[in-house]
């Protein structure tokens, strides 16, 4: 009897490696340091290298790796290039965020390494049981970062609605998983797709079907989609701004990687009927109630917290067409939020008081006087976010609506145009709070607080606002690359 | 070179980026004053490189692919660049002329005192900022290979042009002093000049007028031929012509309506007079010499869709010719050195555009660089007075400046000698060449165009007779008046050169000469097959032609000398007892005051009436502010459901998982 050895390929996996071991080396030299930022900067080494290692396989054979449980194809290396920058970005806010609250710990950079793994495994797996370990490994290191700013209840507590509410949501994901493999005896998505297309009388199969819902519960809660969305306001609010920024982007895009891959590779064809249905409710309730709610915050942070939810309701509607012009609208509109985003929240980081949590929006009347750039930087995210042109927020809403366009639902994309119309309300609110309103010392006689820009966070400003100019000049080069990984 | 083409566009929006961005704070106007001027030398330069490789490749057109811009479905923008005689004959002129009005206001918007010490200026980067951001404006618009990118360089122009316009936007407007005409008439009053300010609102809103034919003639371009390149177009435009007979014509009408406005014809004029409410250096460049030429060069460009539209073409060539008419006849007796050049600018164009009218395209483009030299030169020499003069204008208080400011005058009577079309100058040949193309097409407008060429000669040496001979008029100013400083004497210089000598472009092919423009731009023209059969007229009349023109020009070059050197008192005499049309002219016709009447003024009320009824209770309060209060009604209640207690959102998330699993269960 031959003995078959399982088919190991550690380059497929060659950048997950990379981001492990920094953040295994980081742990350890942080017994040897004093200065903790050092490790901020290996982490950011590690995370190149693992982008490089990502660029290289791009173009290489998308090869299938340790069993058929993970799989290294343009798809995946967009994604983690994606992981990696909103990684790098939110290491280069901690240099400067957590030095001035005194939170400057090594943990911190091996945590954030760690969730990026996660991140990367859920954008490679092509195994339920894989995604679910990526889950976890991105959550279970989330929830601590929420806690991380022990001093402040706030923090605290975000930690812990995040993982109970998380925890919750995991277990329907796990039952979800556990019937979709009662019903078709496997949890490898290939399978899964091939079991449904060898009879279709299977397409009907309760237990796969509901399954299948469990699973979008589960992926809703990490995307933050109605009604699962609960926990995403306190626990953005609450976490230290610099990891608010990480899972913003970071789990959000992750949630979607898996999403788009579990429904394109396992319940596609004849299947997409049904989920199609359900996720343009989740969109549509997803957008209006993201946007509305935003609409009434008085706190910066939180009423980010609200957009990232309406994007999550933008992003879906990319995913709702089932076409590979709509997975490369999602492609393309996690990166070019990643960025947007990220910036905003620098800006948060930056004029964020030190005592408390949260970012009044009084804080940003009169910043325009204030610091001239730091109002440019926030007019610039607000407008992109927003989706107007020239730049990059409003490409990714274009290519977005054009997919669901080009499926026939023209009204998804009108609702979804209605809702960027609104959302321009409380993104521009902040724009008037800047530019015409004088400085206000608030309601208790505290003067605005005072800020300080130093290297690292200045380094994200700058690089996300490139980004977001220069690619909203010219998309195509962005386009073209999301269109490799989304065509192969 | 040629592929280097782009460098001509970045290198001003560099130039623009660095003063913009660090001229004000770190690197102070001496810095700016090197780099914007530098930058566009270094166009020039690239566009000479281009220039030599073209004609190596005996004026081949070649497309320089940059990059595609977006791809949404089947609509891609390629932006490409278009390197051919035509475009490179705009971008030399453009990036030529740009380079030498930049360095003399490199000295022009420098403030002395009466020592000679500069003031601190700190607007002067943002001057800067946006010449080079003209240039780069300019180059796309006639460097695009497409109707796309014509329209974005035509829009970014206008903006320019806005910006620096109202460039001293905190200057008030002012009052004129009225026309005396002797003892016992009653003077002339003249109404006050626009702010800079308003001046530069008046130029982009009627410019808006013509744009928006422009941009629908763009579309009915796109919606006929399914594309905005040139070259797919101009390679359709025939068999479109047969099949739909009235599509062409269209086009070409809606593109001239933005023509109209962007080169001043008649009636959207209004706005280039008052333009000069901007700084001169603007003023020589972008209202004199290039920008408003965009309209020539579109029409030259799309020849042969005009050259389908043979009615639009004679439309535009009798537009042409009564505004070279009409404008003339107002610049006669303008008392503001800038506004006669302003009027005879608008005149110029419109010989231009009645040489395009007539088919007569390289005329056209002839007479678009000539007057780009001596044109630049006149009012950079007008500049040059007034920077002498500590900004004034009016000529009734100069007088005698001959002895103060050498350069200046020698320099002003060679562009007033081009201009007028004195015998064997550059005006000379150009003018020429287009009244013969006219002549060809209709006697009548020749003579209109003859006459136009008479008053041309006489106001322009009105103007420099009362400005520059005789004696002071206003003493205090005579005694502080002196000759400019380098950058601004270099520039009239050069320019001198170029206006005398421009004519060799285009010597006239029936004296034996070679006219290389007509070789150079060959490419560019498009015969049609069965176009209209040759028909040349005799050398004979060929000389004829020109002896009248040689003749009109120094017959009112004469007539001015007698006028205004030998017997002073009689213009005021024949103003005296032609009052009324004196004062029409004056006036310029109450051409304004109309606009304002019938257009403005009923524009103004309608659109109060919508902003304080229509808008303001309806659509605002109701709408608006009401849908807002629900929707932020909304939006609180939403926050509240948000209320912190962990237990309640699980409890939510479970009827959210109970809803999701009933549906997939029930489906």
């Amino acid at each position: 009897m031959p003995i078959e050895f399982p088919v190991l390929n550690f380059v497929a996996v060659g950048p997950m490696l990379a981001v492990t071991i920094t953040a295994f080396l980081v742990m350890f030299i942080e017994l040897f340091v004093e200065d903790k930022r050092i490790l901020g900067y290996i982490s950011l080494v590690g995370l190149a290298v693992a982008a490089v290692l990502s660029f290289s396989l791009m173009g290489a054979f998308a090869a299938p790796a340790f069993q058929t449980m993970v799989i290294s194809d343009g798809y995946a290396l967009f994604l983690n290039l994606i992981f990696i920058i909103a990684a790098a970005l939110s290491i280069l806010i901690s240099l400067s965020y957590l030095g001035e609250r005194e939170l400057q710990h090594g943990e911190y950079y091996a945590l954030l390494l760690f969730a990026t793994v996660g991140m990367m495994l859920m954008g490679a797996a092509t195994d339920l049981m894989i995604v679910f370990m990526g889950l976890e490994i991105m959550s279970i290191a989330l929830y601590i970062l929420a806690a991380f700013n022990r001093q402040q209840l706030g923090s605290g507590e975000a930690g812990m609605k995040y993982f109970v509410l998380g925890a919750f949501a995991s277990a329907f994901f796990l039952y979800g998983v556990a019937l979709v493999y009662g019903a078709t005896g496997s949890t490898n998505l290939q399978e899964i797709g091939s079991w449904f297309s060898v009879d279709r009388g299977n397409l009907g199969d309760p237990i796969a079907l509901v399954g299948l819902g469990l699973l979008l519960v589960g992926f809703a809660f990490k995307i933050a989609a109605v009604p699962f969305q609960w926990w995403t306001p306190d626990v953005y609010h609450g976490s230290p701004t610099s990891v608010t920024a990480f899972m913003s982007v970071g789990a959000k895009a992750a949630g979607f990687a898996s999403l788009v891959r579990v429904l394109m590779v396992s319940f596609n064809e004849a299947f997409t009927i049904d989920w199609q249905l359900a996720l343009a409710v989740l969109a549509v309730i997803t957008m209006t109630v993201g946007n509305i709610a935003a609409l009434a915050q008085k706190d910066v942070k939180r009423m980010l917290a609200y957009s990232s939810i309406a994007h999550a309701g933008y992003i879906l509607v990319g995913v709702v067409p089932a076409s590979m012009i709509g997975v490369r609208a999602v492609l393309f509109y996690l990166f070019s939020y990643t960025f947007m985003n990220i910036g905003a929240f620098a800006v948060i980081a930056i004029l964020e008081r030190r005592s408390e949590v949260g970012s009044s929006i009084q804080d940003y009347a009169g910043l325009a006087s204030r610091s001239p750039f730091l109002a440019g930087m926030m007019l610039l995210f607000m407008v992109s976010l927003t989706g107007i042109p020239p730049f990059i927020g409003f490409w990714g809403k274009l290519y977005v609506f054009w997919a669901a366009v080009q499926a026939d639902m023209s009204w998804l994309a009108v609702i979804g145009m209605i809702n960027s119309a609104i959302s321009a309300f409380y993104y521009l609110g902040v724009v008037v709070q800047m530019y015409m309103r004088p400085v206000a010392a608030d309601e208790d006689g505290v003067e605005a607080p005072a800020f300080k820009l130093t290297g690292p966070i200045m380094v994200t400003l700058v690089v996300t606002a490139i980004v977001t100019v220069v690619f909203g000049i010219w998309p195509t080069p962005l386009f073209n690359l999301a269109s490799l990984a989304a065509f192969g | 070179m040629t592929q280097l083409i782009w460098l001509t566009i970045a290198l001003p929006i560099l130039g623009l980026l660095i003063n913009g961005l660090f001229g004000r704070r770190f690197l102070g106007n001496r810095v700016v004053s090197i780099i914007a001027p530098l930058m566009v030398l270094l166009a020039f330069l690239v566009g000479v490189g281009a220039f030599f490789e073209t004609m190596g490749r005996d004026g081949e057109a070649v497309t320089v692919h940059l990059w595609n811009w977006t791809t949404i479905g089947d609509f891609s923008v390629p932006i490409n660049l278009l390197v051919d005689p035509l475009s490179l004959t705009m971008v030399l002129v453009v990036t030529g002329v740009g380079f030498l009005i930049h360095v003399y206001a490199t000295d022009y918007m420098v403030h002395r005192d009466d020592h000679g010490h500069a003031h601190d200026d700190r607007d002067f980067p943002r001057f800067f900022t946006f010449l080079n951001l003209f240039i780069a404006s300019m180059l796309v618009l006639v460097l695009g290979d497409n109707y796309l990118m014509m329209y974005v360089g035509w829009e970014l122009v206008g903006v320019s042009s806005y910006l620096l316009i109202g460039y001293w936007f905190d200057r008030p407007s002012e009052e004129q002093t009225p026309i005396d005409l002797g003892p016992d008439t009653e003077p002339v009053q003249l109404q006050p000049l626009l702010s800079p300010a308003a001046s530069g609102m008046k130029a982009f809103i009627v410019n808006r007028i013509g744009d928006v034919g422009f941009a629908l003639g763009v579309f009915l371009i796109w919606s006929t031929f399914g594309t905005l390149q040139f070259d797919e177009v101009f390679a359709e435009a025939v068999h479109v012509s047969e099949t739909m007979p009235t599509v062409i014509p269209w086009i070409t009408a809606l593109l001239f309506v933005g023509a109209i406005g962007k080169s001043a014809q008649l009636p959207l004029y209004v706005w280039l007079p008052d333009a000069m409410a901007g700084p001169t250096p603007v003023s020589a460049l972008i209202h004199a010499a290039t920008m408003v030429t965009a309209g020539v060069y579109m029409i030259v460009r799309s020849n042969i869709l005009y050259s389908l539209a043979p009615n639009v073409s004679l439309w535009i060539a009798i537009i042409g010719m009564a505004t070279a008419f009409f404008a003339a006849t107002i610049a006669l007796v303008q008392v503001d050195l800038k506004r006669v050049l302003a009027y005879s600018t608008v005149s110029q164009l419109g010989y231009m555009f009645a040489a395009v009218g007539v088919g007569a395209y390289t005329a056209g483009m002839f007479h678009l660089v000539t007057h780009a030299f001596f044109k630049a030169l006149l009012f950079l020499g007008a500049g040059s007075v007034m920077h002498a003069l500590h900004d004034v204008i009016d000529i009734r208080r100069m007088g005698g400046l001959k002895d103060k400011m050498k350069i200046t005058w020698i320099t002003f009577w060679i562009g007033g000698l081009a201009l007028a079309g004195f015998p064997l100058m550059s005006g000379f040949f150009s003018k020429d060449e287009i009244l013969a193309h006219v002549f060809e097409a209709s006697p009548i407008l020749w003579f209109f165009g003859i006459l136009t060429a008479g008053m041309t000669a006489f106001y322009t040496f009105r103007a420099i007779f009362i400005a520059f001979h005789g004696k002071p008029r206003d003493h205090h100013l005579y005694e502080h008046a002196h000759e400019n400083r380098a950058p601004i004497t270099f520039a009239l210089s050069v320019l001198a050169v170029l206006a005398i000598f421009g004519g060799l472009l285009g010597l006239p092919a029936f004296m034996g000469f070679t006219h290389y423009l007509d070789g150079w731009l060959e490419h560019v023209l498009y015969e049609l097959p069965h176009g209209a059969e040759e028909h040349h007229m005799s050398v004979t009349m060929e000389y004829i032609l020109m002896g009248t023109s040689a003749v009109i020009a120094v017959g009112g070059i004469a007539l001015a000398y007698f006028f205004y050197m030998v017997q002073p008192s009689i213009p005021q005499n024949i103003a005296r007892s032609l009052r009324s049309l004196f004062a029409l002219l004056a006036h310029k016709y109450w051409i304004d005051e109309l606009y304002d009447t019938l257009f403005v003024q009923p524009g103004l009320k309608l659109s109060n009436a919508f902003a304080n009824g229509l808008d303001k209770l309806i659509i605002d309060e109701t709408f608006i502010d009401g849908s807002a209060k629900l929707v932020g009604r909304f939006g609180k209640l939403l926050s509240k459901l948000e209320n912190g207690y962990t237990s309640n959102y699980a409890l939510a998330t479970f009827i959210g998982v109970l809803i999701m699993i009933s549906y997939f269960f029930l489906r």
